[in-house]
């Protein structure tokens, strides 16, 4: 079986962004990239996948400008096969990045395809579903547990009041969530292998896909900052104050 | 132009968050998106149906009870909202941005081929909407072109709407098939005496100065003297202190109680996105420099152990 993830060049998780004065977006000049920490899950549970001989091949793929081969080769160093690089703008939204996905599924026939939830830029929580839609493959969103068992995959999915499990057909689309693992580092000598390993670069127009965007952003603005608080000195001023001065209690 | 909501819920009630996601209906009816419909889709779903009808300012709700519907799996709700929109056309899909609504509503607007406008904190004019991007750290106003706008709402940027008082007319929708590609097996959810995390009044947390699991109690003693709820940072939950479904942040639960009490948690951007909207927050920390004192109303800056049994006395 082949797995195929999803990989995004995103803002590090660690940077705290801030907003554009000309209110137009956040500033991304000379800012810290990384791979999408749900993104990293992803490529530890195909590795993970192949090391356990359930998969036989690892690729990985990323849809955005020449920089995003940075992700891959990362990708590569952590443990993927082949890279597959979709060459189009960076900003591309959910549906149209989707799109893509669904030539490469197309042309790859993958097994199983993981994604991160989330790219923690956008927060949009959309691509995994909608290629699931587009691919007419069922879908398990949140995985905290995935096994492989026949033409079957059992996942554990982390819901809002618990935890669900659900069993899906092969070929399958799933989605991170935190605990499904914890990603290894790449070491120095898988680094230097990983430049040797294939890259594929493809543009959207190969693929024949419409990448026209539907939303339009309008304003990027910070959020209200909260009024600076007091130190309170000990338990009774706090209980007072959050009955007198707050009237919280 | 006219506006259908996904009812939340687990077939015999309604969940709170969809009296959220109607409120952000009842701001896009009064900026001219026409009518709000209610989609009880389940199996034996009439007790879920019963109350959506009496939802304040619904004026349909369509049923849709069949087996294949159940547990409300994507791969078969999908396709129900795709063809609810081309008989009815609605102008507007909306869900809670809840793990349900976010596992559906994608799927559903890559079949109608639109954009999905996620968890929106205010609603501008028919089309235009604000949400949160970088975890927060920024506020998005986005502009759709699709004929449908498919929307996710968050829960906690909206009042709830009145549960009662309504009188929508109900109709079956059977059009419903299995797609056969997904089974639902089990489940397990948390039990609690305590108010669910997203709609509780006050909320206390812990974070990693708890310091174990077995120290939790600590803290549900005092949440349960003001009948408040009890949260974790990721800490916490990663240091298996406490299970996930009670992490609050920006991969966990986005909360905004009245009262929020941090004990013991630093404040990592990622927690701080799920909490920073609540009314005032709290903060108990033996570290000054700590980054949750930045967004704390009342700090203090002690040891949470000998904090947390006066609080219990004096609450």
């Amino acid at each position: 079986m082949k797995v195929l993830v999803a990989v995004k060049r995103v803002v590090d998780a660690n940077v705290k962004v801030r907003v554009k004065a000309d209110n137009s977006d956040v500033e991304l000049n000379n800012v810290k990239m990384a791979i999408n920490p749900f993104c990293e899950i992803a490529i530890e549970e195909a590795v993970r996948l192949k090391e356990s001989g359930v998969a036989e091949e690892v690729i990985a793929v990323s849809v955005g400008d020449t920089a995003c081969q940075e992700q891959l080769r990362t990708a590569l160093a952590l443990g993927a096969d082949r890279a597959i690089q979709i060459d189009a703008a960076a900003t591309l939204e959910p549906l149209a990045i989707a799109k893509l996905l669904n030539a490469v599924v197309e042309k790859e026939q993958p097994g199983l395809v993981i994604l991160g939830k989330q790219s923690i830029d956008g927060d949009n929580n959309q691509t995994g579903q909608m290629l699931a839609a587009l691919a007419g493959m069922p879908q398990a969103t949140f995985a905290s547990e995935v096994k492989i068992d026949g033409d079957e995959a059992l996942v554990t999915r982390e819901v809002d009041g618990g935890l669900q499990q659900i069993a899906i057909r092969l070929p399958a689309i799933v989605t991170t969530d935190l605990r499904l693992n914890e990603p290894r580092f790449a070491s120095l000598p898988n680094i230097m292998k990983a430049k040797r390993k294939p890259l594929e670069v493809i543009t959207a127009d190969e693929l024949g896909i419409n990448t026209a965007s539907r939303l339009t952003t309008l304003k990027v603005a910070a959020p209200a900052e909260r009024e600076p608080g007091v130190i309170v000195a000990n338990v009774a001023e706090l209980v007072e104050k959050l009955k007198t001065d707050a009237g919280v209690l | 132009m006219s506006i259908l909501v996904i009812a939340e819920h687990d077939n015999n009630t309604l969940k709170a968050a969809t009296l959220n996601t109607v409120q952000a209906a009842a701001e896009l009816k009064n900026a001219g998106a026409g009518e709000i419909t209610l989609l009880v889709a389940g199996e034996n779903c009439g007790g879920a149906a019963e109350q959506a009808a009496a939802v304040a300012g619904v004026s349909a709700v369509v049923v849709a009870d069949n087996a294949a519907l159940a547990h409300q799996l994507p791969e078969n709700m999908a396709p129900l909202l795709v063809s609810l929109c081309q008989a009815s056309g609605y102008s507007h899909l909306l869900a809670a941005a809840t793990t349900t609504g976010k596992n559906l509503l994608p799927r559903a607007a890559a079949l109608l081929d639109v954009a999905q406008i996620s968890d929106i904190t205010e609603v501008v004019s028919t089309d235009t909407f604000v949400r949160p991007v970088y975890a927060g750290n920024a506020l998005a106003t986005v502009q759709s072109s699709d004929a449908i706008k498919v929307i996710t709402v968050r829960g906690t940027a909206f009042a709830a709407v009145e549960a009662t008082g309504g009188a929508a007319t109900v109709s079956r929708h059977d059009d419903v098939t299995d797609a056969g590609l997904a089974r639902f097996i089990s489940e397990e959810m948390s039990v609690s005496e305590r108010p669910e995390l997203t709609a509780a009044r006050i909320i206390v947390s812990g974070g990693r100065g708890m310091q174990s699991g077995e120290n939790f109690p600590m803290l549900e003693k005092v949440a349960d003297k003001i009948g408040a709820a009890v949260g974790a940072s990721r800490a916490a939950v990663d240091a298996g202190f406490v299970p996930n479904d009670m992490q609050v942040g920006q991969t966990g639960k986005i909360v905004a109680p009245e009262l929020y009490i941090a004990v013991g948690i630093s404040g990592a951007i990622q927690h701080l996105a799920g909490m920073k909207d609540s009314n005032v927050i709290v903060a108990i920390n033996k570290d000054e420099e700590a980054p949750i004192f930045r967004v704390a109303d009342y700090g203090l800056v002690a040891d949470l152990f000998d904090v947390l049994p006066e609080l219990e006395q004096a609450l």
